[in-house]
């Protein structure tokens, strides 16, 4: 929803980050506001996974230009672990698997850690049970999942479920789902949306980092953004991921370059 | 090459410096056990103590057991029920206990379980007297090997599970050994008979009350026969000083299942020499865990043999290596001439949590059947960066994601046993060692 007076979540300037001393992102800029869903949509390799990482702080990516501020804090300077208590969230595209870690120590664990640093009440184990199993009912995931090792040997469906599942029990303020709908089949896709949909309040804001426009279908994207190596490139309103979807990307590239795009590259970087 | 020789140091009688100090177990009642133990003892003459140099060996230098002595323990021990309590296993059918290699019937209990035999030696050698001798060291795995030998010259008692067939018995058997003597010298000897058809679990289980050095020496050996199922639940939690030389040998029958997981998380040097053998369709499942820090070393050997067609083995062992803290494992897997259709699938997983921390690790197979299906493999690492960046992101430091994911490197072995009152015990101590509280 946009409501151009809702306060500012995310502003990212002029974002550079390098992976291997190879650059990657090249001068991205983007503001979030409360309230509002982002797309983020682009060919292979153009960035938007990276993009997304680097939000969430990993360590492997350098950030070699730029600024991010969440919520008026600098957040390049906080490591993953606060990044995540103040408020944001990474649902990832190849969530990892655990073995050894039963799904409910681990998701207890980390609301746990999140409500204590927050100086809210923790929950026991029965707690905590009767508190997840409402959870997963929105997901329409089967208890048995809380018994069986962290997403291990869950299909790509139940990985992507258990992802949201943590963002229901965590409930951030900026949710970036990375390739969210990958692998997952068409009903797998509804239930997987309709949970995010029903996460979604005028306090929060999710982006949805997508190759494809059918999990658009599902959740309404406010805005879409097109990247092309390494920076936005186009924002549009939601029609513009039907018109990718028949057209694909390489239009909007042409316009971009038409239009003096490296000039505008060399400007913000 | 004179020159050579006369560098090296004069070669030590280790074995000799080692039996010198032991007095010969008085003379037994039982024939059978007299004729083993002077069997034993003639082998011992042509054997001698391991070094280095010994490709069995290269990795584990016995140089500091040698810096001491160790004397058996004769006299019954005065152990009480409530000194052994933390050991206890609430969900077990009998229990045999030794204390310092002696057996301790004020802590056992019960005697057996319906039909199912528990005892100590000298009481089965009244009741089972032919299978006794029939089986009682008839493990041909064990005949040049040392320790092993040692063993049987000294054998003195024997813990004893004879399962009638067709029998199942569904709670574990606790076989316990404490430890409570500095300098101590132990033999301890298990004897597991599955006849066929029948199913237990055993749990073999070494524990201290003492931080001194002392030196145990087990040979366990299991027999099944065919279509029966065992589970073996073997546990070395000694002394932070101890020196623990296992030898395990199985026979496993045709179609005959022996899972078994080992862990070894105590003692300053320890050893588990384990042998399987199996017959037409058997199957196994052996898998280890080491959990090593400070100075420890843990050697794991395991040698799976498959003789006959249609066997499978599965084998999962896994390291983790903290401090200075030294892990040895080699595992041989051998697929003999005539063993068609053989399914064997082997890995050594291994997590180096120090600079400083070593890991050997050797998988070993050696095929002479054309139609079979093996594999192998081995990996030492460290922590992996995604999987620690994956718990960051969800609220975790660091640090506590380290620590979660070490526990649960371990916990995957751990999971596998089959008694849950002695899984819980095993998770709280590998908790408390990696200092994580999921």
């Amino acid at each position: 929803m946009i409501n151009p007076n809702s306060p500012v979540l995310l502003e990212v300037h002029g974002l550079c980050a390098s992976v291997n001393g190879i650059d990657i992102l090249k001068g991205l800029d983007l503001t979030v506001r409360r309230g509002e869903v982002h797309a983020i949509m682009g060919p292979n390799g153009s960035g938007k996974s990276t993009f997304a990482k680097v939000l969430a702080g990993h360590t492997a990516y350098e950030v070699t230009a730029g600024t991010v501020h969440f919520e008026g804090q600098d957040l390049l300077s906080l490591p993953p672990e606060a990044r995540a208590l103040a408020g944001m969230f990474l649902g990832f595209q190849y969530p990892i698997e655990i073995p050894g870690v039963a799904n409910s120590q681990f998701l207890r664990l980390s609301y746990n850690t999140l409500q204590a640093q927050r100086g809210r009440e923790e929950l026991d184990p029965l707690e905590f049970d009767d508190f997840v199993r409402e959870k997963m009912k929105l997901l329409e995931m089967s208890p048995d999942f809380l018994d069986r090792s962290v997403n291990e040997g869950f299909s790509g469906g139940e990985k992507k479920r258990n992802e949201i599942l943590q963002m229901a029990l965590l409930e951030p303020r900026l949710a970036i789902l990375d390739e969210t709908d990958s692998g997952l089949d068409i009903d797998a896709l509804r239930i997987v949306s309709q949970g995010v949909n029903q996460l979604i309040t005028p306090n929060n804001a999710v982006v949805l980092v997508t190759h494809y426009q059918r999990l658009l279908n599902y959740i309404v994207p406010d805005f879409v953004h097109v990247m092309e190596a390494g920076r936005i490139i186009k924002t549009g309103k939601k029609e513009l991921a039907l018109e990718l979807e028949k057209r694909g990307y390489d239009w909007v590239g042409a316009e971009h370059a038409a239009a003096g795009g490296a000039r505008t590259r060399e400007v913000s970087a | 090459m004179s020159t050579e020789t006369a560098l090296r140091p004069p070669t030590v009688d280790r074995l000799g410096a080692l039996l010198a100090s032991q007095p010969l177990p008085e003379s037994s009642p039982w024939a059978a056990v007299n004729a083993l133990r002077e069997q034993a003892q003639t082998a011992l003459g042509a054997l001698a103590m391991p070094t280095l140099r010994d490709e069995a060996w290269r990795f584990t230098d016995l140089a500091p057991l040698h810096r001491l002595t160790f004397q058996p323990v004769v006299a019954a021990s005065r152990l009480q029920p409530a000194d052994i309590a933390p050991f206890a296993l609430d969900d077990t059918a009998c229990r045999l206990v030794f204390v310092d290699g002696v057996y301790a019937p004020q802590l056992s209990g019960p005697a057996n379980e319906g039909e199912v035999v528990v005892t100590d030696l000298p009481t089965a050698m009244d009741t089972h007297g032919a299978a006794m001798k029939a089986q009682l060291g008839s493990q041909q795995a064990l005949g040049d090997n040392v320790f092993a030998a040692l063993n049987t010259a000294f054998l003195q008692d024997a813990a004893v599970v004879v399962v009638p067939r067709d029998v199942v018995l569904t709670a574990p058997v606790h076989l316990l050994f404490v430890a409570t003597q500095a300098g101590a010298l132990s033999h301890p000897r298990c004897l597991v008979l599955a006849e066929t058809g029948s199913r237990m679990t055993l749990v073999e289980d070494y524990v201290a009350l003492q931080d001194a050095a002392y030196l145990v020496n087990p040979v366990t050996e299991l027999v099944l026969s065919d279509h029966a199922q065992v589970t073996h639940v073997r546990v070395q939690r000694d002394g932070p000083q101890a020196f623990h030389i296992a030898n395990c040998a199985v026979s496993v029958g045709r179609s005959a299942n022996y899972r078994s997981v080992s862990v070894a998380m105590g003692a300053q040097l320890s050893r588990y020499h384990l042998q399987v053998v199996l017959g037409e369709g058997a199957e196994c499942a052996v898998d280890g865990l080491a959990l090593l820090a400070g100075s420890q070393l843990a050697d794991t050997h395991s040698f799976i043999d498959h003789r006959q067609p249609h066997g499978t083995s599965r084998q999962l062992h896994k390291c983790i290596a903290d401090g200075n803290s030294h892990a040895v494992f080699n595992g041989k897997v051998v697929v003999r001439p005539g063993a068609q259709h053989t399914d064997s699938a082997q890995s050594s997983r291994n997590l180096l949590l120090s600079g400083r921390a070593q890991v050997d690790t050797q998988p070993q197979l050696e095929i002479f059947a054309d139609d079979v299906k093996c594999t192998h493999g081995a990996t030492i690492g460290q922590l992996d960066a995604e999987e620690v960046f994956y718990l960051q992101s969800r609220g975790l430091t660091d640090s506590a994601a380290r620590k979660l994911l070490t526990y649960a490197f371990g916990a995957e072995i751990i999971e596998r046993i089959a008694a849950g009152s002695l899984k819980n015990q095993l998770q709280q101590r590998m908790l408390a060692q990696t200092g994580s509280h999921p």
